[in-house]
């Protein structure tokens, strides 16, 4: 595979949300704003990319037999790396995220592409890998975040999109709305790739 | 006394680990087809979950705290779990066979499941002391135990229903999931804490 086609197969053909489903708990719980699914998208992409990149260069070293506690350890590094960066620096966000900041550890994207990819292959492609993933994985984060803020708070990135008069449909904020959009979501693209 | 039934009880209902707090959705779509799986998984998590959330906050107390090796949490809650979750396996098989081979395939499982990292994170947050956190953990794995089963109970039916072509696997399962949720929410105000 060209490594173009490495970069590209995230956004869509093997897009970790839409088409995969997974990393499915800090997607439900942190789009509630289109900004929340970037920063979200971005820590995971950076600790995506580290532990690629990490366990590429380690992969003659780490005996197949404790492998997968040692990818851990490894993801578990950058998660504190990222987790101690983003409450010094924006505090803001961190506080907003919370729990799914350290939670990073155990979305099971970065274990998988670990697993799947890195471990088989050389550093240059499992950065690559790592990156195109990531990002779609944060695109995927802010559709579903901006479709769940113009209608819940009628805004997108904080820009007012709807005006004044505009009812807000407050339980696209709440957990449920959360399931149901991205539901709805999942059956368009089951229909758009039939159609 | 009180306390520890507000605890117990809000983690059950009010901030339902799966339905509200979106932790071990993983598990919550992909075990959940059958009654009989749903209720397994349920077990192990609940027994895993009360385990894991004392161990970690003695753990973090006892050792953690007193080192101030707080920066390390992350990392030792993490593999405290893993080892956890292979220990309770190796004794389980030892000591009742037949619980094993109920709960044998999903304890592996439990291990990448988020709700019990987020349980001991939030046994963190929160401050509990180890009483709270046996409380905590019981009521969040009760929690899950009930969303899984609820949810099971729901997908068994939905298989004999003329779901739109377009919307049939995941889409209808997330879509129900949020109605479910929304029943949920009915029992917020239930508690204060």
């Amino acid at each position: 595979m060209s490594l173009q086609k490495e970069f590209t197969k995230g956004f869509f053909a093997e897009n970790p949300i839409f088409r995969l489903l997974l990393g499915m708990c800090p997607t439900l719980a942190v789009t509630t704003a289109a900004i929340n699914g970037v920063a979200m998208g971005l820590a995971t992409t950076v600790v995506l990319v580290g532990s690629n990149c990490t366990i590429s260069l380690l992969r003659r070293l780490i005996p197949p037999r404790v492998r997968i506690p040692a990818f851990i350890v490894i993801i578990a590094s950058f998660v504190t790396i990222i987790d101690m960066l983003m409450a010094g620096f924006f505090y803001e966000l961190h506080k907003v995220l919370g729990l799914f900041i350290p939670l990073i550890v155990v979305n099971c994207i970065i274990l998988g592409r670990a697993e799947a990819y890195a471990s088989k292959n050389p550093l240059l492609r499992s950065l690559i890998d790592g990156l195109g993933m990531g990002l779609g994985f944060t695109i995927s984060l802010i559709v579903l975040g901006s479709i769940r803020e113009i209608l819940g708070s009628g805004t997108v990135f904080g820009f007012a999109l709807l005006g004044e008069g505009y009812p807000l449909f407050i339980v696209m904020l709440l957990p449920p709305g959360a399931f149901i959009v991205l539901g709805l979501l999942l059956g368009l693209m089951n229909r758009l790739r039939k159609a | 006394m009180l306390h520890l039934f507000v605890i117990f009880l809000s983690a059950i209902l009010v901030n339902n680990f799966v339905l509200t707090r979106f932790l071990g959705i993983c598990p919550f779509l992909g075990v959940s087809r059958r009654v009989e799986t749903a209720l397994g998984m349920g077990m192990a998590v609940i027994f895993v979950m009360t385990l894991a959330s004392l161990v970690t906050n003695l753990i973090y107390n006892l050792v953690l705290v007193p080192l101030n090796l707080l920066f390390l949490h992350i990392i030792t809650f993490i593999l405290v779990i893993a080892s956890l979750v292979q220990l309770v396996e190796i004794v389980l098989e030892k000591i009742s066979p037949a619980l094993y081979r109920a709960l044998g395939i999903y304890l592996p499982l439990i291990t990448t499941n988020c709700a019990i990292l987020g349980l001991a994170l939030l046994n963190v947050i929160k401050g509990h002391n180890a009483i709270q956190a046996i409380f905590f953990g019981l009521g969040a794995g009760i929690g899950f135990a009930l969303a899984l089963l609820i949810m099971a109970g729901i997908r068994e039916r939905l298989e004999l229903a003329d779901v739109p072509v377009a919307l049939q696997g995941a889409a209808i399962t997330l879509i129900t999931a949020g109605l479910l949720s929304l029943a949920f929410m009915g029992f917020s105000g239930l508690v204060k804490l």
